[in-house]
């Protein structure tokens, strides 16, 4: 049987770039009752192509039903998993934190020890940019909030699979369908 | 050659094959009214656009053909919306298109604007919003193509009032098409169809579940077939009847809610179920923790979202039934199942004493006894359509269906009204065939008013009105399961018999039993549609029944006491 342990999961989702495709996936996922931690969208290598990467939490079987309810959206061309997978993780935050003359050396060292950038700067405080997967940036959203946290926003996590194939392969002409889950469960 | 969008509309549909359009004219939709004329198509103008919605609906799943209605932007739309959702719940080949405002006016709140891609979103297998002439023809090609193929469903198309006005140069393409996200998987995987056979020659006590797949792949003959060779008794769910003849020796009858004792009996006692074409509805499963636990389970389906989605199974085949039927027909060999079916033949023994010769001859006329007279009068070769509630699982029960296309009922969604409008819809798919709408007395006067319709179109269809005063369905779970607080459910109806002449048409009342016979000749001699008002038993209730969420071998029987075995006739 497939591990019915409940976990954050890491879908992308190539979607045709049409008007509406974002709001079917969207309301996808409310009629079916699952929650999007989060959610980003942007262009591909592939003309037409928009990539989606959702996180959303729920056990192996939970997923396996939302991927195949995802495919049958007309304009959902791949659907992927790459929880299990050897990948690359990032989200991306802008913090503006409260940094007057006598804190902001000590939020500096900070910043650099986690490699982020320091990207507006005022007499009374730093917008400060970091790259990184979400363990890297809630630990540096911890470290800042004792010097005071005054705005934050963060993209919500992209992911791409270590190696060199791509994600997308373009069906030839009479191509067997878009690959869904395997029916056959392990008894 | 330039056309306008209008124009493409009706350009389209004729190469589609469309006959027939069932719809209302309005603001947004004029320009496509105006270009009908110029076509040989025959629109059916119908009193609300719920129905028609459900006789495209019907006439789909009479014709095989996708059935298409068309209304205006805003309301015109919104009051097509139950019926597409019906069509969507039961698998319905069909194409809406409605108007939409000017597309420079969409998103200002305009007068009759609605956001209706929007709206229709979640009961639609797809929709489109065309804002340019010149995405009017491709999206309507799509959305035939989608509607029909794989799973067949709901497609609507939304189309702003100025792209059915400009003109495009547009030349029909009947290159197959090719959508990136959406290919269908007809065949079946090898190595699945292996395991199958492999689980059927284990089997001692296999059933097969037969749905709503059979028809919609064309898979009777080979269901037969497979169930003959293999001798695999059929049980069918409530859109699957028609699917495999009722009166062949291997079916069992209808499963779930108010289906027979012994089938329900036997899926639990079954070591291999064999669901074709049905989606394990929890209307069918009852308590999913006591569902069928002896079995190991096969399921066909077309759609792979279906697979291991209400029930887990060993075995789950993506692909077209009939297709994959096929292949393994090519495979499976002669099986010997006497034990079984014995043993289920025991188990009917018991209970195949139907509840129509339970019921008592206290002069009052039973729904079954309509039904089942009705059965016998045109000899099972109606189509029949209902609407939903307890007339609607009498049929089921009463009306042996051995043809398929012929029995068509809102499953899924259980919409009420669909019953009158659904049979208008049949009437156009077969003009030919002796059509009965069987109705309550609550659903038909939802939708009551397409009687007009087919007074205007002047075809026959004949409505007989299950009168029991009630909402009967609710009334009946009131009496079980809320101490027969019956609130709301008592309604008082118009007089049906002059409700139809009204119309112009013929209306009659049967009161009696000895009368229905009379009724149903008075009915199919008179030319146009025909009411009859049955006024039957009012407190008569649905044997058996499985309670909601119960297991599937608990069910509710017909208290004995009231037994009194009626004529052999009733024999079934």
């Amino acid at each position: 049987m497939t591990m019915e342990r409940k976990m954050a999961h890491t879908l992308v989702v190539l979607v045709e770039d049409k008007p509406g495709v974002l709001n079917r996936v969207a309301s996808l996922f409310r009629r079916r009752a699952f929650n999007i931690e989060s959610l980003t969208v942007g262009h591909t290598e592939q003309p037409g192509l928009s990539r989606m990467t959702i996180v959303v939490e729920g056990d192996d079987f939970a997923i396996e039903r939302l991927t195949a309810y995802l495919y049958k959206l007309v304009n959902v061309v791949q659907v992927e998993d790459l929880t299990h997978t050897q990948s690359v993780v990032r989200d991306l935050a802008l913090i503006k934190v409260q940094a007057p003359p006598e804190s902001r050396t000590q939020i500096m060292q900070v910043v650099d020890v986690f490699r982020g950038r320091v990207v507006d700067v005022t007499n009374q405080s730093l917008i400060v940019e970091l790259t990184g997967d979400v363990e890297k940036i809630d630990g540096f959203v911890e470290v800042l909030r004792p010097f005071g946290i005054i705005e934050m926003v963060r993209t919500g996590v992209v992911a791409m699979e270590r190696g060199s194939t791509p994600l997308y392969v373009p069906l030839n002409g009479n191509g067997q369908a878009h690959p869904h889950p395997e029916t056959i469960s392990e008894n | 050659m330039k056309l306008t969008g209008a124009q493409i509309v009706w350009e389209v549909l004729k190469r589609e094959g469309v006959e027939v359009v069932f719809g209302y004219p309005g603001g947004a939709n004029l320009p496509i009214y105006d270009a009908m004329l110029d076509y040989p198509v025959h629109h059916v103008l119908v009193r609300h656009e719920q129905g028609a919605a459900h006789m495209a609906d019907a006439y789909a799943r009479v014709s095989g053909k996708v059935g298409v209605a068309m209304a205006t932007s805003g309301p015109g739309a919104t009051n097509l919306t139950t019926g597409i959702a019906t069509a969507m719940m039961d698998s319905s080949p069909t194409v809406f298109i409605t108007g939409q405002v000017v597309s420079r006016f969409i998103g200002f709140d305009a007068f009759q604007e609605t956001d209706v891609t929007g709206i229709t979103l979640p009961i639609t297998k797809h929709n489109y919003l065309v804002t340019r002439v010149e995405d009017v023809g491709p999206a309507l090609r799509e959305a035939f193509y989608i509607a029909r193929s794989g799973r067949p469903g709901p497609v609507l198309v939304d189309i702003a009032k100025d792209a059915q006005q400009n003109s495009t140069e547009w030349q029909y393409d009947p290159a197959p098409l090719k959508l990136r996200g959406y290919r269908p998987q007809r065949h079946p995987l090898c190595r699945q169809v292996e395991q199958a056979l492999e689980l059927i020659a284990q089997a001692r006590k296999p059933l097969i579940l037969a749905g709503q797949g059979v028809l919609l792949s064309n898979a009777m003959r080979e269901l037969q077939e497979f169930a003959e060779r293999a001798q695999i008794p059929v049980a069918m769910t409530l859109l699957g009847i028609g699917g495999f003849p009722a009166s062949h020796p291997l079916n069992l009858g209808m499963m779930g809610m108010h289906g027979e004792a012994w089938v329900n009996q036997s899926i639990q006692e079954a070591d291999l179920l064999l669901a074709f074409g049905m989606r394990f509805d929890d209307r069918v499963t009852g308590n999913l923790k006591t569902y069928a636990p002896n079995a190991r389970k096969i399921h066909i389906d077309i759609d792979p979202a279906e697979i291991n989605k209400n029930v887990r199974v060993d075995v789950g085949i993506v692909g077209d039934l009939r297709e994959t039927l096929q292949t393994m027909l090519e495979h499976l060999p002669r099986l010997d199942h006497s034990v079984w079916l014995e043993h289920i033949q025991e188990m009917k023994g018991e209970s195949a004493v139907r509840d129509i010769q339970y019921l008592p001859p206290d002069g009052h006329l039973y729904a079954a006894h309509v039904i089942h007279d009705l059965w016998r009068f045109t000899g099972g070769d109606a189509i029949i359509t209902t609407d939903v509630g307890q007339h609607q699982m009498w049929a089921a029960q009463y009306y042996r269906v051995d043809q398929p296309f012929q029995w068509i009922t809102s499953g899924g969604l259980g919409t009420m009204g669909f019953g009158l409008p659904a049979a208008i819809g049949a009437k156009f798919a077969r003009p030919e065939a002796e059509v009965w709408a069987i109705v309550g007395d609550g659903g038909f006067q939802m939708t009551a008013a397409e009687l007009s319709t087919a007074a205007q179109e002047g075809i026959k269809v004949n409505v007989a009105v299950i009168n029991n005063g009630y909402l009967g369905m609710v009334r009946q779970w009131q009496e079980f399961f809320y101490e027969r607080r019956y609130a709301a459910t008592p309604m008082r109806s118009p007089d049906f018999v002059k409700l139809a002449e009204a119309h112009g048409l013929t209306g009659l009342r049967v009161e009696r039993r000895e009368d229905v016979q009379a009724a149903l000749e008075t009915a199919r001699a008179s030319d146009g549609t025909v009411v009859i008002d049955f006024r039957v038993e009012q407190e008569d209730s649905v044997y058996p029944m499985v309670p909601a969420g119960a297991d599937l071998h608990n069910m509710i029987r017909r208290p004995v006491r009231t037994a009194i075995v009626e004529t052999g006739e009733d024999e079934l």
